[in-house]
């Protein structure tokens, strides 16, 4: 796939590093402020997949990136499940039992369990959105050789 | 709070409609977007701003896998010759819609008035949730502890759509 | 009661899409159309004049807060529907490239 001009490829390198940062944002204080882990992990795919279409890359490197991010998606969904499944070993014996100290109220550690879900819910999203995207610019390529 | 969401709903309707009859498959594509933001805007005017968030950065990815597809094809819809199948079709559909109607405004009729929601569950988890879960956000309260079961039958549907787009888009067999 | 009665015509407007369209392309912008008129009356059930977002400031106790549980439902149904079209493009890429065409009708008489 090739890439854009040279303003856009500028454009898009100043603009992705804050659009990652906003993600991980929204990820983080997603207990406090609108947003949460499905919010920022669009967000986060959004900011790779303009990166992918402003720089362009070759097939087999578009490979090798689904590769790695299809081994991240699917750690992020275990460790999912494995987080409800320590309410059951360490709390009162059900699933997606909140067993941390919850702490203050709008204070950034607080919650309990609440903004590790936050997290790995995001990493899977932005995975599973960005192998999508991935797949699909794959096939277009491999459709024209 | 009726008026100005009636408002932007007659909008989108018009937007839904002309995307569907579009000659060009890409300005089709395009105009699905009225509908998409048009709903971000209502999100906001109904107060979730959880909501807005993922609504807007959701459409814009959407138009661009719709886009990347209708991009390399012939993109003109041909023009079809009305046939008697059509209108026999056609005309099951009209009266398909009217009864619809009808059987949706006679069950919506006894629901609340907009802007006074009465749902059960409404009060216990607002009282609860903020000092149970002890997260400010109470919509990440209710979709991570509350319903966690929920969530993740979502993150599990979530990899199998990815498993199917894989499984279709693959062109070579791998070992 | 205008606000419901508009958004069930939203989803009557998609189904007409998906049953009268012979265009694979438009099939899929009708279902999409139908997600959102379903997202769209689950988030109008769930409001209540007056009130603000479901968000607690610990120093003002005493407000009226939008019901949060339809916009969780929600939340979570848009990024599946995200999947979901997605899963429908690949398909329909697919079938273009096996028969060079978007149309139902066409596709059925060059089988076989």
């Amino acid at each position: 796939m090739q890439g854009l001009t040279i303003i856009v490829k500028k454009t898009a390198q100043l603009i992705a590093g804050m659009i990652f940062m906003y993600g991980i944002y929204v990820i983080t204080h997603g207990h406090l402020t609108p947003g949460g882990g499905f919010a920022g992990g669009v967000i986060i795919a959004g900011s790779f997949i303009l990166i992918t279409l402003a720089f362009g890359s070759d097939v087999l490197k578009l490979i090798k990136e689904e590769r790695g991010t299809t081994v991240v998606e699917s750690l992020a969904t275990i460790m999912v499940v494995l987080t409800g499944t320590a309410g059951f070993i360490f709390g009162t014996g059900y699933f997606f039992n909140n067993y941390l100290p919850k702490g203050v109220v709008g204070a950034l550690i607080s919650a309990g369990t609440l903004p590790l879900y936050n997290i790995f819910v995001g990493i899977e999203v932005a995975a599973s959105i960005f192998i999508i995207f991935l797949s699909l610019i794959i096939f277009k390529e491999e459709s024209q050789l | 709070m009726d008026l100005s969401i009636s408002i932007i709903l007659v909008f989108m309707i018009v937007g839904a409609i002309y995307s569907i009859h579009a000659k060009d498959l890409l300005s089709a594509v395009i105009t699905c977007g009225i509908v998409g933001y048009g709903l971000v805007i209502c999100f906001l005017l109904l107060k979730a701003p959880d909501l807005a968030i993922v609504q807007i950065v959701v459409e814009t990815i959407n138009l661009i896998i719709m886009v990347a597809v209708v991009l390399d094809s012939s993109r003109e819809e041909r023009y079809a010759r009305p046939d008697s199948k059509g209108f026999v079709s056609a005309t099951a559909v009209f009266v398909m819609m009217a009864v619809l109607l009808y059987f949706f405004y006679a069950s919506a009729s006894p629901l609340d008035k907009l802007g006074t929601s009465t749902l059960r569950m409404a009060g216990p988890y607002i009282e609860g949730a903020a000092a149970k879960t002890g997260s400010a956000n109470l919509v990440t309260g209710v979709v991570f502890d509350f319903r966690g079961y929920d969530t993740m039958g979502e993150a599990v549907v979530l990899v199998t759509a990815v498993l199917g787009v894989l499984t279709i888009l693959r062109l070579k067999g791998k070992k | 009661m205008t606000a419901y009665i508009l958004c069930f015509i939203l989803f009557l407007v998609g189904l007409y899409g998906v049953v009268i369209m012979r265009n694979l392309v438009k099939i899929a912008i009708s279902v999409s159309i139908m997600e959102f008129s379903t997202f769209l009356f689950f988030a109008l059930l769930g409001f209540i004049d007056g009130g603000v977002a479901p968000i607690v400031n610990p120093a003002e106790p005493d407000k009226i807060y939008v019901d949060p549980l339809p916009q969780a439902l929600v939340l979570t149904a848009i990024v599946i529907g995200l999947a979901t079209t997605a899963l429908l493009m690949a398909v329909i890429i697919r079938l273009y490239r096996k028969y060079g065409t978007f149309d139902i009708r066409e596709m059925k008489n060059l089988r076989g």
